[in-house]
């Protein structure tokens, strides 16, 4: 087991593209147990990327099962995940390990489908909907490069989905 | 001694005041933290955290020739500069309604007195002329809850027959 380091902003790692894993072995379980390790050790976050801890192979981490009334699929590991399918977009606040101390507000879409492989290499299918779906986004931009702050919103924003209490 | 200042800058907007205001303090040798800067009903303005090693008086100095020229009113406060010490907000309150005076009191007044510490707060005049709209939007820290902030607005939306939405910020780290 080990902590990993997190790359911080403006370190230029951050923006490489991160490689498909193509050997799935004992050393991708090690890697992957390290990384889930390092998300837990953190500041209470929702999923990690493996480029955030200067690993540039596509695989990241979500876990939003501590959010209540979440709709999810408890702690994911993607391997090699690939959006097929976006519907809608809304907009929330994100913060990111790799960039301490600030938040903002991006438009992601609302739903996804998704493919990725497990640490087995098995295919992986999923339908998400809102606050998982936009953190898989989330770290999925990590491995093409990305960080949110390429997608923030003006705060004037008026685009959050709205529930009208009256 | 605090090397950090507020500066607020209003004037008839047109183009090129940030630039020749920043360019200013650039040029001496300030550096600048966060600020707010928004066009008003026609004027311009801005707030802006500067750090400057000399005095009030010699910051005054450096902007007042922009000032002058594109007719700026200037004022400068002596501040803490605390950065990175910032407040999340975890509700948005939007509101709109007919335009007319009180909103923004009646409405802030029961959000302080459930909770709220505003943390944003934007308002628009939209609308024709002869019936104008107000549309407010609040980011906040709801200390009591969310439930409770919406249950404060209930009531005012009823009795002054103002649209209330109240949405949770979702914030997330990844």
């Amino acid at each position: 087991m080990a902590i990993l380091d997190i790359l911080v902003y403006p370190d230029p790692r951050l923006a490489q593209i991160s490689s498909p894993v193509e050997s799935f072995d004992d050393e991708l379980l090690s890697f992957v147990f390290n990384l889930e390790e390092t998300m837990r050790a953190g500041p209470p976050s929702v999923g990690i990327a493996a480029p955030q801890a200067g690993h540039f192979e596509r695989i990241i981490i979500v876990d939003v099962s501590s959010k209540p009334k979440t709709p999810n699929h408890g702690k994911l590991t993607l391997i090699n995940p690939k959006i097929l399918y976006k519907q809608g977009s809304m907009i929330g606040r994100e913060g990111c390990l790799s960039v301490p101390e600030y938040t903002g507000n991006v438009s992601r879409a609302e739903k996804i489908t998704l493919q990725a492989l497990n640490s087995e290499g098995r295919i992986l299918n999923y339908a998400m909907e809102g606050f998982e779906a936009r953190a898989v986004q989330h770290e999925i931009d990590h491995l093409d490069g990305l960080l949110f702050l390429d997608r923030l919103v003006s705060r004037r924003s008026s685009l959050f989905l709205r529930k009208i209490y009256k | 001694m605090s090397n950090w200042y507020m500066l607020t800058v209003v004037g008839r907007d047109r183009p090129g005041i940030v630039s020749q205001v920043t360019l200013a303090l650039y040029k001496g040798g300030g550096n600048l933290g966060e600020a707010s800067m928004v066009r008003l009903g026609g004027n311009f303005s801005i707030m802006l955290m500067v750090h400057y090693e000399g005095t009030a008086e010699l910051l005054e100095k450096l902007v007042s020739p922009v000032g002058d020229e594109l007719h700026l009113h200037i004022h400068i406060d002596s501040i803490k500069g605390e950065l990175h010490q910032r407040l999340e907000p975890d509700v948005r309150i939007s509101i709109y309604g007919a335009d007319r005076a009180g909103i923004v009191a009646e409405t802030t007044g029961v959000l302080v007195e459930a909770g709220l510490n505003i943390l944003n707060l934007e308002s628009d005049v939209g609308g024709s002329p002869t019936n104008p709209i107000y549309i407010m939007e609040i980011d906040g820290a709801a200390r009591n809850g969310i439930d409770s902030i919406k249950v404060a607005l209930d009531c005012v939306a009823k009795e002054k027959n103002i649209k209330i939405c109240v949405t949770p910020i979702n914030m997330f780290l990844g």
